[in-house]
């Protein structure tokens, strides 16, 4: 047990059914009797439909429907609803169109579902759905962000001129301006955030079953989140009542953002089971994942930092458009806004800032939160103008750092753009990657690659980011339309092993382990006594899901909060069997302990007794042992770190080479370093591909997209990356959840971007290149070399 | 529609299917074997790879027919009476794996690896970073994988 | 992917003949190319004919100063052989670069050329050391062989049976990859054969080529130095979100004297 419990490297339960292949993925259910649904999408960005035939589809080989948004809509089916309603300057709440299930009337992106083939086998179903006939009439095309409030730009809703959702602002722009006006220096920088595409490796999949004899819906889904689908689905699209809508989302081939979301697909399979009477599944191909999954970033920025005479930073100042694409995915809205801005002041204290955001419509797949959502995005732009304003002032880069950073005496430190942070070392942490890079040393290094003739840069990176969402009041006046707690059950057995019932939910973060650690330590029970069940809304009293970093620090909250509920009860039983008062009674090491004495009884057979209630204090207390609590966070976690990275140019072909990367991380308490370690490492590898390979794109003059599969989108591989060196910090725990714990999901990707493009920066402005976009490709590298020799 | 015969795992199996059924739709569709995953259209995740002949292929990129008579291994062959391969035992230690989507291709891959350079003192990381160029992963960062790979290495040398 | 006939093949006259006759045949060798592009239902063949089983087709071996390949020769067999590694170690290192080992178990030389993908490595080899492309029919020097993208000297229904390549005193070959799909944006083999060299270019315009310019200036000097300022036109050349034509222009020079250092070291 002292192997298994909180700070343990314990190796994951759940690795052996995905090692010997008995993982159950969504693909992987097959129901009695289950055929197949086959998407039929708009091959245009922009269209008007002028007819859909569907008539000799209907005839083909194994056919049993063929259903179009007039099916839907005959049936009262709704739109699928978005999550946050951002208000803008004056209060005026987003344009938020209709976004149609099946298209009608027009389709506003590659890829919007127009209609659903169902026939008895996948084979079937795809080969009828090449006989829907659309006649589409083309629209003029907009898919660049920075273009589509131009006032030439084809508008996409109607109710949304100039194609804008919302013009946001965050911050005290007077102060700014003010303090623009009496800096030292002024450093700018326009940035663009490329998009990109999630590209969890299981494609999104789903299985809608009808019950007739019980009138109960079930949804088999590829979801992070399956009681948020069932309350959105549920609620506004299909109007199921939550008693007789199941939702189950099985092992998940990772998520990263793009399963949180309500799907069309999800809505679709679940209403067309009831009206085949089969159970109808879907299984994307990956050239579907890459037109109907909601995508990242997408921001164009232009932001200015003011630092005074001494490279005190004064004000800091952001204008950004934010693409949505053609329609809000679920929680859209709020990426570019509460989970952007509000992480402006990053671990400066920098008095003032101001934040400007417009979001705009594109004819492009929706765009919503993706690995980080938001914090990427702040955190780039602002360590590239950090070193940007080093390399204008002269000041070494991490004595900049330092003149700005937020002392830990200052915690908690509440930053000008509405967060309040509570704990954090960013000193130490800085400090602690200069000592492993050897920062030192890097002007020999560099020196040793001039040599090899090969350009050397080096790149910091600090990060702080808002986790663990949120205090449920604060996300609802922010304009959150759900409650942003978590839920556990813990269930005693009457032979004492335990049932863990956790609302959030793995793909691939391992809670089966980690969680089992924290409840084994609590309870004192062995690691093997402890199930935990996720994932099936039939099981799990309630949730909200995994994204966001949260489920540590707000889902192990609630287990905790679960744990002591049980513990209080525990103590009433053990004092009634061990005839003492319950004051008496002390909790340690599993054991029900008479204070001072060896008069004790093990969880256990306490366990016994509250299901086997013959000695037992019926009159006061319940039998049974099963504990259900809420959590509601206190406040943001704040996990918080620095990340330096080193490259080598190669001047011939632009090619950048990581040649180190160091990542000391704050994440408060750890429970598992070696998931932790994993986390960090998958998640440097996503910054790094945002940074150097990974790009969407579309062109702009069709609107068709050019990276729609992996010939053309660059996922990184095991080449690309190096090995990393990461390290954690535990001495600043977050102050204000039981166990001290932050959240280590998202930092690596966060961090990594703006590292590792100041070091190719770094490398570059030694021949004269002084900006450059992500990603750093070959082909862009050079280029940007030809044009400073030139 | 052919009847198509070949030896899984040591088993013989038989299953009708058209012509143009994957030798992974075969695995997955008519054998009920759901450990090797489909994860993209292009022949690049490398989701898919089974053993053909004691060689690592991509199983979404041949057809059910063009493998009569064959002998493939997939993911659920490897552990014997419920005792890990070394491949899967050293994923295990070094977390190679997180949402397990990828495993068993990556798995069947790293086996290839490791029987290519098994007459070599050594196995550098350079090579092994090469030669997973057929798979991805989109979790682990390939840190833990290129770990667990080279401790197998001297495991599987016997 | 539609559905389709599919016939394993007995003999290479079986093949040719089966693919003729059908209304629309297509042999399949590896199937690395011919089965993606039926998955996305790009191509609807009436028949499929496996050449895997035709006896003779596969195997290596060397006679004299020529080394022999046959046509479903797999890019994994090419890049282990002894024999290709001591007659032109240039050409191993060339198939161990062709897409990732599992495509190389199963992709053969014969399917790479006959395809002739703009972006296939194999023929840089077989323009840049002068190959002859064997068919069921004749013999094809590599000079006449690649006529633009995906086109080819070969007629309906004819089958390349093996290749014969000269083996050269040095070669080298430098790949610049895609980044994403991993073909080559540009691949020079460089093959110097007594007083001749010979420089293939793959990855580059609509088909392999060679570049006399540079062949003449090595000749000269078989050294690095001799193609560093030999710059490439960029007009007619590929050009994509990868790579402008200017960038691959650029790269034949960067990749060619590379190759060349490898060959002379």
């Amino acid at each position: 047990m002292a192997n298994a419990g909180i700070g343990q490297a314990v190796r994951r339960r759940e690795d052996f059914r995905f090692l010997t292949g008995t993982g159950t993925y969504t693909d992987d259910i097959d129901r009695p009797g289950q055929v197949y649904a086959h998407i039929v999408r708009s091959p245009h960005p922009h269209a008007q439909i002028r007819r859909i035939d569907t008539a000799a589809a209907e005839r083909a080989s194994g056919v049993l429907a063929v259903f179009t948004h007039d099916h839907l809509a005959a049936d009262g089916v709704g739109g699928l609803p978005c999550g946050w309603l951002v208000k803008g300057k004056g209060d005026k709440p987003m344009v938020e169109p209709p976004h149609p299930v099946l298209a009608t009337g027009v389709v506003r992106h590659i890829g919007d579902p127009v209609a659903i083939v169902i026939a008895a086998t996948r084979v079937q179903a795809a080969d009828a759905a090449e006989l829907v006939k659309i006649d589409y009439q083309m629209l003029p095309v907009v898919t660049s962000t920075a273009e589509a409030t131009r006032p030439d730009a084809p508008r996409l809703h109607t109710d949304a001129p100039r194609n804008l959702c919302y013009d946001w602002e965050l911050g005290d722009k007077a102060a700014v301006d003010a303090a623009f006006a009496r800096a030292a220096h002024t450093v700018t920088l326009d940035l663009v955030n490329n998009r990109l595409v999630a590209n969890a490796m299981e494609p999104r999949a789903a299985i809608g079953e009808y019950d007739r004899a019980t009138g109960t819906h079930t949804l088999y889904t590829t979801s992070q989140n399956p009681h948020v689908i069932r309350l959105l689905m549920g609620a506004f699209v299909l109007h199921i009542p939550e008693h007789k809508l199941r939702v189950v989302a099985p092992d998940v081939g990772g998520g990263f953002g793009s399963k949180i979301y309500h799907y069309a697909e999800e809505a679709l399979v679940t209403w067309a089971a009831k009206k085949v009477g089969r159970p109808v599944k879907w299984t994307a191909d990956r050239s579907e994942s890459f037109v109907s999954d909601a995508q990242g970033r997408d921001h164009v920025t232009s932001c200015a930092l003011a630092l005074d005479k001494d490279g005190k930073f004064l004000a800091l100042r952001v204008k950004t458009v934010a693409n949505m694409g053609g329609y809000l995915s679920t929680f859209a809205p709020a990426i570019p806004t509460y989970l952007y801005a509000t992480l402006l002041a990053g671990l400066y204290a920098t008095p003032a800032i101001h934040c400007e955001v417009q979001a705009v419509f594109t004819n492009t797949v929706p765009v919503d939160a993706y690995r980080g959502a938001g914090r990427p995005e702040a955190c780039y732009l602002l360590e590239r103008l950090v070193e940007k304003s080093a390399r204008q002032t002269g000041i070494d880069r991490a004595e900049i750092r330092r003149r700005n950073f937020i002392p830990r005496a200052a915690m908690p430190y509440q930053t000008p753009v509405a967060l309040q942070y509570d704990s954090g070392d960013f000193v130490a942490n800085m400090e602690r990657a200069l000592k492993v890079v050897d920062y030192a040393g890097f002007a020999a290094r560099r020196a040793d690659s001039a040599r090899r003739g090969r350009l050397r840069g080096i790149g910091l990176s600090t990060y702080i980011e808002a986790c663990g969402i949120a205090p449920s009041d604060v996300a609802g006046s922010l304009g959150a339309r759900a409650g942003l707690y978590e839920v556990a059950e813990i269930r005693f057995h009457p032979t004492g092993s335990v049932t863990v019932f956790t609302g959030t939910h793995q793909h691939g973060q391992g809670h089966e382990t980690t969680f089992a650690q924290l409840v084994s330590e609590k309870l004192g029970i062995p690691i093997e006594n402890v199930e935990i069940a996720h994932g099936d809304t039939a099981q799990i009293p309630f949730g909200m899901g995994t994204y966001g970093s949260r489920s540590i620090a707000v889902g192990g909250s609630a287990i905790v909060k679960a744990i002591d509920k049980i513990v209080a009860k525990g103590k009433k039983i053990a004092a009634h069997i061990l005839e003492v008062a319950e004051r008496d009674i002390e909790f340690k090491d599993g054991k029900f302990q008479v204070a001072g004495t060896d008069k004790a009884m093990s969880m256990g057979e306490v366990a016994f007794a509250a299901y086997v209630p013959h000695n037992y204090p019926l009159k006061e207390l319940e039998p049974g042992l099963d504990e259900t609590a809420f959590y509601d966070p206190k406040n943001f976690t704040f996990p918080n770190g620095c990340h330096i990275c080193e490259v080598e140019v190669d001047r011939e072909t632009g090619v950048v080479d990581i040649a180190r990367f160091i990542a000391i991380d704050d994440f408060g308490t750890v429970i598992n370093p070696m998931i932790v370690e994993g986390q960090v490492h998958g998640g440097l590898v996503q910054g790094i591909g945002q940074a150097l390979v990974e790009n969407c794109v579309y062109d702009g003059a069709s609107g068709q997209l050019l990276t729609g599969s992996y010939n053309d989108y660059c996922m990184p591989r095991a080449d690309d990356v190096p090995s990393f060196q990461v390290e954690t910090n535990e001495s600043a725990p977050c102050t204000h959840n039981p166990l001290g714990v932050k959240g280590c999901g998202e930092a690596g990707t966060i961090g990594a971007g703006a590292a590792v493009m100041n070091a190719v920066v770094d490398a570059l402005a030694t021949v004269g290149v002084t900006e450059i976009d992500m990603p750093a490709t070959p082909h862009n590298v050079w280029r940007a070399l030809k044009n400073a020799k030139t | 529609m052919p009847t198509v015969t070949m030896t899984v795992n040591g088993k013989k199996m038989s299953a009708e299917c058209e012509n143009r059924t994957l030798l992974v739709q075969f695995l997955r569709e008519k054998q009920g074997l759901t450990g090797t995953h489909v994860g993209c259209d292009t022949t690049q995740c490398g989701a898919c790879v089974v053993h053909i002949d004691g060689l690592p292929v991509k199983s979404c990129t041949t057809l059910a027919v063009q493998n009569e008579g064959a002998k493939i291994v997939t993911i659920e062959g490897l552990a014997k009476d419920g005792k890990l391969h070394p491949m899967q035992e050293m994923f295990r230690e070094h977390h190679a794996l997180q949402c397990g989507f990828c495993t068993p291709g990556m798995v069947m891959a790293a086996i290839g690896i490791v029987d290519r350079h098994k007459g070599e003192p050594t196995l550098a990381e350079k090579t092994v970073r090469h030669e997973l160029e057929g798979n991805f992963c989109r979790c682990t960062g390939y840190h833990n994988i290129v770990k667990a790979i080279m401790a197998a290495f001297p495991l599987m040398k016997g | 992917m539609y559905d389709f006939n599919y016939r394993k093949a007995t003999s290479a006259d079986d093949a040719v003949k089966t693919v003729t006759s059908a209304s629309e045949g297509k042999f399949m060798s590896g199937g690395m190319t011919l089965i993606p592009t039926l998955k996305q239902r790009l191509a609807k063949p009436s028949d499929v004919v496996d050449l895997a089983t035709v006896p003779g087709l596969a195997g290596i071996s060397v006679s004299g100063k020529m080394l022999v390949i046959g046509a479903m020769t797999r890019h994994a067999v090419v890049n282990g052989s002894a024999d290709v590694k001591k007659a032109i170690p240039a050409l191993a290192k060339l198939a161990g670069l062709i897409g990732d080992p599992q495509v190389r178990n199963r992709g053969t030389i014969g399917g790479s050329v006959a395809n002739s993908d703009p972006a296939a490595d194999y023929p840089a080899a077989v323009i840049g050391l002068g190959a002859t492309i064997h068919t069921n029919k004749r013999t094809i020097a590599a000079d006449s062989y690649f006529k633009g993208i995906f086109e080819t000297a070969l007629e309906a229904g004819e089958l390349i049976t093996k290749f014969e390549f000269p083996i050269p005193d040095r070669a080298g070959y430098m790949k610049f990859p895609n980044p994403a799909s991993r073909y080559a944006v540009v691949g020079v083999f460089v093959a110097k054969t007594g007083g001749t060299v010979r420089v293939g270019v793959t990855g580059a315009g609509p088909c392999a080529f060679r570049v006399p310019e540079m062949e003449k200036a090595l000749a000269a000097n078989f050294a690095p130095a001799a193609v560093e300022a030999i710059k490439v036109s960029p007009n007619g050349l590929n050009s994509d979100i990868h790579a402008s034509a200017e960038y691959r222009a650029h790269l034949v020079t960067v990749m060619a004297k590379r190759a060349v250092a490898e060959a002379a070291g």
